[in-house]
């Protein structure tokens, strides 16, 4: 396990920006209140495996006396580098996107399936959206009951939206959380 | 014979004797029926009285000897022997009229024809009720007798034959009940254990249990109890789901899931997060809420050891045998994502369903690694954690219900390998507790296996081994754990220790035991307390507590500083050691040729004298005086 360099932490830190936004700062600086230590600590991002955790200091501190070999999690998993050295956020980072999202799209409930099951957001099936999206912002898609879905990529502007057909697209599908059946495995 | 019945009485009869004849052989009944068809089919052709007469006269012959039900059936409902006669055919018009016919032409010979008719009749009813009053004796004095136990010839000839389930089952019933009520009910010369053995028998090939397996159960449970059990062993529980309070209350969760169409109802009154659900529309492990982390699909019993285990916020909880991940998830939702869960599992493939079910549900606290149980102290330090939750890998023999192979596949050396794995990692489990810690101190231990050797006989170790003791685990619904069991007597405090079973709670079996450490130091000797059962071959027991005694102020020493400690290592090889050579005569059930094998290993347990236990005692204290002042020189 071992920190972000510099280079890693940009391409993580710009994608979670599609996302959130300015609170990206509520990400990075909210206090944590894990571990057993009275102050609450802060979060910090580590690598390990080709995976990025987003766990609070105290947890971090004591998962050093775990080989690198045994550590199979730490905190909440935000998602991973590929071979090629690009970072994909995973499903497992809706927790913190979703509590920080600039960009929301709620579905309708005959639409929901169809996304849980990783196809795209097409403009029939949305319920609301809210206003400013530009194309290619990260937008988290959640149920009517707020129920956070997953998220994706915005593929039209809010106006554009109005005026599209039934079957246009509008979010392209990134992660759902459909995938914690389907893909258990590749998570 | 000759002086025949007509068949206009045949019907009659056939109804009577619907009621006295014990239904004996219906397979002939089919042939019967098909036989009467056809011959119901000749009778409107024969034009011959006497013929048809004759006939239906062997007809209804036959059709006595046969079942009685055959006539029901041949009589519509056989309420009404005049329907008989129609269903007879148009036979019987052509012979009525036939018969009227005869009767208008000649006079005299018909008339005593009818009388003779109607005296065969009544004989022929006196007779049959005879007849079916003699069998309906026998068959009471059949049942009401003494069951007789099968010869050795009825046995091999039944080995021959295919197995015949009914004779079976009710030989099992008939044993039941006369074990029951042995004084009364038992057959002359036979002792209770041909009884229990037939039964034995009869259990094993009839419900596919292995000999092992059936024998242990017969020797913790009384007959009807035991039915009971193996009944419920044979159905599965109901599904039961928790509800995940991080992200959800079980009121909305149950109002979200029924207007899926779940049918589901609060589990009991001793969980505020559990439901089960009888039926859905839906499948339960697919809805958008379980992909949401809403709820978990989780046994009932598996809430049992996280709540007895209570975790507080902000504590440091260590899961030993963590995947899939329920109970850590539990517990997590307990301390509400505060403190650090150290989530430990073995095996690799199942990291990955621990894993997913953590980020599922919304935990933020855990951290996942992937050691072998044992070794774990040696990683987080001794002395480090507030609570540590064992859930150890059992023989299974308590969720039969959930996977039939275990009826077959354990046998003794299974159960004894896991209760040596389970001992083992017991004490690397308290090891890794600290005593002194505030809110904490406990460790629970559970399993999902009903046996003796697994569950007390492990808690009995420990409880000798290391400076805990048993304490109540809040749950009052389950039965208290055995203190003494045949030849094994265990410390008086494991009554506090708890037992589930399916016949009983409805969930499967279970056993639950909470230990408190008291102190962080390891007992140097094995306490001379009498022990009845436990006869150790001294040799390597007193190696091991020499060992101890050299090496226990330099753990000490090295805990304070919160290092891991090679010498641990060392001392669990010993205590391996002693195990092993008590496993084998520890374990419940030897053969006689087991028991006479390690009848050499075996000596009787020397009680120390007086003075050699006063001379441990100052030995103990002086290595304890040498250690606190090694403690004051560093400045602890």
């Amino acid at each position: 396990m071992r920190t972000l360099d510099e280079k890693e932490t940009t391409q993580v830190f710009e994608k979670l920006f599609k996302f959130t936004g300015n609170n990206l700062k509520n990400i990075v600086e909210s206090p944590s209140h894990e571990g057993p230590d009275p102050d609450p600590g802060r979060y910090c991002f580590r690598l390990c495996k080709n995976r990025v955790y987003y766990a609070s200091e105290s947890l971090v501190r004591r998962a050093t006396n775990i080989g690198r070999h045994n550590l199979a999690s730490l905190g909440t998993c935000v998602g991973k580098f590929t071979k090629g050295g690009s970072f994909h956020l995973t499903v497992q980072a809706l927790g913190i996107l979703a509590a920080n999202a600039k960009h929301k799209v709620w579905l309708k409930p005959t639409s929901e399936m169809s996304f849980l099951y990783g196809n795209h957001v097409l403009k029939g099936g949305l319920g609301r959206i809210t206003e400013n999206i530009n194309p290619g912002d990260g937008v988290v898609v959640f149920s009517m009951s707020d129920v956070p879905l997953g998220f994706g990529i915005s593929q039209r502007s809010t106006q554009d939206c109005r005026k599209l057909d039934p079957n246009g697209l509008v979010v392209l599908h990134q992660a759902d959380i459909g995938e914690y059946l389907r893909m258990e495995d590749e998570l | 014979m000759a002086a025949c019945c007509r068949s206009m009485g045949a019907p009659a009869l056939n109804t009577k004797k619907k009621g006295a004849k014990p239904p004996h052989k219906k397979k002939l009944k089919n042939d019967l029926f098909a036989e009467k068809r056809s011959k119901k089919d000749d009778i409107p052709d024969e034009s011959d009285d006497q013929g048809e007469d004759v006939e239906e006269h062997e007809e209804s012959e036959v059709e006595e000897d046969q079942s009685g039900d055959s006539g029901s059936e041949v009589s519509s409902d056989g309420d009404d022997p005049l329907a008989d006669d129609f269903l007879q055919g148009s036979g019987d018009e052509d012979k009525a009229s036939s018969l009227d016919e005869h009767s208008d032409s000649g006079s005299d010979s018909d008339e005593s024809d009818i009388e003779q008719k109607s005296r065969a009749i009544d004989e022929e009813r006196a007779r049959i009720e005879e007849e079916a009053g003699a069998e309906m004796q026998l068959n009471i004095k059949e049942e009401s007798d003494e069951f007789r136990l099968p010869t050795k010839e009825e046995l091999e000839e039944e080995a021959h034959r295919p197995p015949d389930l009914p004779n079976m089952q009710r030989r099992i019933r008939e044993i039941v009940r006369v074990l029951s009520n042995f004084k009364a009910l038992k057959q002359e010369g036979t002792t209770r254990k041909d009884y229990v053995e037939q039964l034995k028998r009869d259990l094993a090939s009839y419900y596919g249990y292995n000999d092992f397996l059936i024998g242990a159960l017969m020797e913790m449970f009384p007959p009807v109890e035991l039915m009971e059990l193996i009944e419920a062993f044979e159905k599965p529980r109901p599904i039961c789901l928790r509800t995940n309070t991080l992200k959800t209350r079980r009121r909305d969760l149950a109002d979200v899931l029924i207007n899926r169409g779940v049918n589901l109802d609060p589990l009991s009154k001793w969980s505020k997060v559990g439901l089960v659900v009888y039926d859905s529309q839906v499948p339960i492990g697919a809805t958008p809420e379980y992909m949401a982390g809403f709820y978990m699909l989780q046994s009932a019993s598996s809430f049992l050891p996280v709540m007895a285990l209570a975790p507080q916020e902000k504590e440091r909880v260590v899961d030993m045998a963590a995947a899939p991940g329920g109970k850590t998830t539990y517990i997590a939702a307990l301390m509400k994502n505060s403190g650090v869960v150290f989530a430990n599992e073995m095996k690799a493939p199942r990291l990955k369903s621990l894993t997913a079910n953590l980020h599922r549900m919304g935990v933020t606290n855990t951290i996942v690694s992937n050691y072998d149980g044992k070794e774990l102290p040696r990683i987080l330090g001794v002395n480090s954690v507030d609570r540590v939750l064992l859930d150890a890998p059992c023989s299974g023999t308590g969720v039969i219900s959930k996977d039939e192979s275990v009826k077959t596949s354990k046998s003794l050396e299974d159960i004894q390998k896991c209760a040596f794995l389970q001992k083992q990692l017991l004490l690397a489990a308290i090891d890794m507790v600290d005593a002194n810690s505030k809110s904490g101190g406990y460790i629970v231990y559970s399993t999902c296996s009903i046996m003796i050797p697994e569950n007390e006989a492990v808690i009995d170790y420990a409880l000798r081994r290391r400076d805990v003791k048993l304490v109540p685990c809040g749950l009052d619904f389950g039965r208290p754990g055995f203190i003494r069991f045949r030849e094994h007597r265990f410390h008086p405090s494991l009554e506090k220790t708890r037992r589930f079973y399916p016949h009983v709670h409805n969930m499967d079996g279970f056993f639950v035991a909470k230990l408190k450490k008291m102190s962080n130091s390891k007992p140097t000797s094995v306490p001379a307390e009498p022990s009845e059962t436990v006869e150790q071959v001294l040799g390597p027991e007193e190696d091991s507590s020499i060992k101890d005694t050299v090496e226990e102020p330099q753990n000490q020493t090295e805990a304070a500083e919160n290092h891991g400690v090679v010498e641990n290592g060392h001392v669990n090889n010993k205590k391996r050691k002693s195990p092993s050579s008590s496993k084998k005569i520890k374990g419940k059930w030897p053969s006689r040729d087991e028991m006479s094998r390690t009848r050499e290993k075996r000596t009787k347990r020397k009680f120390p004298s007086r003075e050699e236990i006063s001379k441990m005692r100052e030995e103990k204290r002086e290595t304890w005086r040498k250690m606190n002042a090694a403690n004051k020189k560093r400045g602890k």
